[in-house]
């Protein structure tokens, strides 16, 4: 197997588990948001308790996402920082925005106008991140986006203004939202009132989620006829299949409240649908100029990387198994 | 202004910000393993006080570095995407290795931010230790990076094209080692004097502060043994700027003309027309005594090379007196609280030194931005030194005033929100109560 190919699927799998975890403190963001009724105040204090000590580590992912694109693809790297730079500055803001408020909140006065006023920065910049996300990623996929060499010949709109990318923003929004509500439910295991909230909360998301991938599936093929070819493949079946599978096994339990059964079905679910998406992509990076292959760094640069990605990770697995064991395992 | 210009002070305001908060996030870790140690050790419960309100000031700031840091990461391709395109595959190791560094770090930073009821007490400093070695690392891996884009290699030069990459040799480029020292004991330096001024103020007013007493001594101590240091690889930086990058360095000295006995220039107005420094306190054949030991040495100045390659003078050389000016006089403090410590032991921290302390407070982070100017305006108008013009690397995205109007704002408004919220932390919370441990 080609070093390339290698390092796409690293960085395949950084993407999955930044949305299965960081994507889910955005939907944690967006619970904040909309946390309504008597039980308002307790559903907040279940997000902010869940997300607090793990964030920051879980935002890490995306920084690796960028690293490994920059040098393992330099030329896609600029192709997508010069095309994509609007929807992008509007997704630092909102990651700026999103952390920083969550942490002033924290420390800033209990009153409850102060608490309200940093809750909304917070809830806003977390609905806002996922769509732009979404909005990006569906972008490469249009094959709007023209490029020569490095230079790009389409502007700084092409792409991540149509319908499809729009789609695929409101997507990954109901998506990270309905991974956050599942894991809430296990977060609010000691309140049986709030746990009911996000477990309601996870199944309307889940019931919403079907409409918004049908509008995704049907605007790519106008618009992403590429990324519907590949959704139309062999194996696309089996895939929907493993897919809607983990939808239903995903909604049933919840509705039988087996917890921890929706939490593995949601993560098999967010997991499918990204490596579906992916292979629909492959080997594109940027659709149709841009691929895994005519982008690739030298061979030497490439092979220093997998160096680092395996020295990296043994120190950083076992560590992360430990946050997550010291902060999540009594569940 | 240009695009180019406003592409260049977007970037320039997103490293000033950055900046702070990782230099924080370099050595506040370092003092808060010690205050848990000492608690470990002693078991006097006023460390382990210490221990948890650094952490909370910690929280804080390192959370606005890390999505700060994120920006970067993209404005590098955002603003720059043909140096990245170029410099990614040859640098991107130490960036790889950063991400690594930064992971581990935020992630024993959770642990040791909320862990404190979770995990056994030697556990939970082994994390702050964690902490503190990651983030010297991230530290060490982010400014090799830097110090590439002022010392290239690892590649081939040809028609515009990079061949022949070794980003081995890359990270271990020329500037790599001093650039690395002198930022890391900056980071010591200047979070280790903010913090003692910050003690030393609160304890002036309250003599008999345990807390405030054995904060301001961990503080002090690791200031004091860093500045002198930090003054030593100072000198190493400036010896192999001397001989990487000549031009820099007669740019810090407004050294226009190429001659013996030059003179080493404090101060004054440099006229890039009259190629000379009006003002400037002249210490005579120093700067050529500096750089080859002897009077006669023949220090190349900018006459070397044309106009249109010229840093900014004016804002090099006054940033550099600036950043040793500071340096020197935070040196000066620490060598009188060193003696005072020698003779007095117990008994040494007097109302004047405490006084003092909280004066030069601001002083490691005004030389930590001054000195960051110099190896930032030195290298232009390079994005990599003598390959690549920062004009050609520049994003062909038009109305960049947009974002750098947004980014502006958005920093702004952060500063005062933390600067208010540092205090409140500081002000409203007794050092008894543990708050929401």
């Amino acid at each position: 197997m080609s070093l390339e190919i290698v390092i796409a699927g690293v960085t395949l799998v950084s993407l999955i588990i930044y949305a299965l975890m960081g994507g889910a403190d955005f939907g944690g963001g967006v619970w904040d948001l909309l946390a309504r009724g008597p039980r308002a105040k307790r559903q907040r204090q279940i997000v902010a308790d869940a997300i607090a000590p793990i964030w920051e580590a879980n935002h890490v992912w995306l920084i690796l996402i960028v690293v490994l694109l920059f040098t393992a693809w330099p030329r896609a790297f600029a192709a997508m920082m010069t095309a994509l730079h609007i929807p992008l500055t509007i997704m630092l803001i909102g990651i700026v925005l999103r952390g920083t408020a969550f942490v002033f909140r924290k420390y800033d006065s209990k009153r409850d106008s102060v608490q309200h006023r940093w809750s909304l920065v917070f809830g806003i910049s977390s609905l806002v991140t996922p769509v732009v996300q979404g909005m990006t990623l569906g972008a490469l996929a249009t094959g709007d986006i023209r490029v020569e060499k490095s230079l790009v010949l389409t502007g700084f709109f092409a792409g991540w203004l149509s319908p499809f990318a729009w789609a695929c923003g409101v997507f990954a929004l109901v998506l990270f939202a309905f991974l956050a509500a599942v894991y809430l439910t296990l977060d609010a295991a000691a309140e049986p009132e709030v746990q009911n909230d996000f477990r309601l909360r996870a199944i309307w998301a889940e019931l919403a989620l079907a409409p918004i991938a049908a509008v995704v599936f049907f605007t790519s093929r106008g618009e992403a006829p590429e990324m519907y070819r590949g959704l139309t493949n062999w194996w696309a079946p089996w895939l929907l299949v493993v897919t809607s599978g983990c939808a239903l096994v995903a909604l049933g339990a919840l509705w039988k409240r087996s917890f921890k059964l929706a939490r593995v079905a949601a993560i098999g679910q967010v997991t499918t649908i990204l490596a579906g998406w992916c292979l629909a992509q492959y080997p594109h990076l940027i659709y149709p100029d841009v691929t895994i292959t005519n982008a690739a760094a030298p061979q030497i640069t490439l092979k220093l990387l997998v160096i680092a990605l395996g020295v990296g990770s043994v120190i950083l697995l076992p560590s992360l198994y430990y946050l997550f064991k010291v902060f999540k395992g009594s569940r | 202004m240009t695009d180019l210009q406003f592409a260049r002070a977007q970037m320039g305001m997103s490293l000033a910000f950055h900046i702070l908060f990782a230099a924080v996030g370099i050595a506040m870790p370092i003092m808060m393993a010690m205050a848990e140690g000492f608690y470990l050790r002693t078991k006097k419960p006023v460390y382990l006080d210490l221990a948890h309100r650094w952490a909370k000031g910690t929280a804080i700031l390192f959370a606005v570095g890390a999505v700060s840091g994120t920006v970067l990461s993209f404005e590098l391709g955002l603003l720059w995407p043909k140096f990245m395109e170029h410099a990614g595959p040859i640098i991107g190791m130490p960036f790889s290795l950063e991400g690594f560094a930064f992971f581990t770090e935020a992630i024993f930073l959770g642990l040791f931010l909320y862990g404190w009821k979770k995990m056994s007490p030697i556990a939970h400093w082994l994390s702050g230790v964690m902490v503190a070695i990651s983030g010297v690392m991230s530290g060490v891996f982010v400014v090799t990076a830097n110090a590439w884009m002022n010392t290239p290699v690892g590649f081939t030069y040809e028609n515009g094209e990079f061949s022949d990459i070794d980003p081995i040799a890359a990270m271990l480029n020329p500037a790599a080692l001093h650039e690395v020292l002198h930022m890391t004991f900056a980071a010591m330096v200047a979070t280790g004097f903010l913090v003692a001024g910050i003690h030393a103020y609160f304890l002036l007013r309250n003599k008999q502060s345990e807390f405030h007493r054995a904060a301001f001594g961990i503080a002090a101590a690791l200031a004091c043994v860093s500045i002198p240091l930090q003054v030593l690889t100072g000198d190493l930086a400036a010896r192999r700027v001397a001989k990487y990058q000549p031009m820099k360095l007669a740019a810090m000295e407004a050294h226009y003309e190429t001659r013996s006995h030059a003179p080493f220039v404090i101060g004054g107005i440099p006229d890039d027309e009259t190629k000379t420094t009006k003002y400037g306190v002249e210490i005579p054949n120093a700067l050529s005594i500096l750089i080859g030991h002897k009077a006669d040495t023949v220090v190349p100045g900018l006459d070397q090379i044309p106009r249109e390659e010229w840093p900014n003078v004016k804002l090099v050389h006054w940033s550099f007196d600036v950043m040793v000016g500071a340096g020197m006089v935070m040196l000066g403090l620490a060598m009188w609280a060193g003696m005072a410590y020698w003779k007095r032991r117990s008994e040494w921290i007097s109302p004047r030194l405490l006084k003092s302390f909280v004066w030069c407070a601001p002083l490691g982070f005004i030389a930590l931005e001054a000195g960051w100017f110099v190896t930032e305006f030195g290298r232009q108008p390079w994005i990599i030194y003598g390959i690549m013009k920062t004009s050609e690397a520049v994003t062909p995205m038009p109305n960049l005033v947009v974002p750098f109007t947004t980014f502006t704002i958005v920093y702004i408004f952060l500063s005062i929100v933390l600067v208010f919220l540092l205090k409140r932390q500081f002000l409203e919370t007794a050092p008894e109560k543990r708050g929401d441990v």
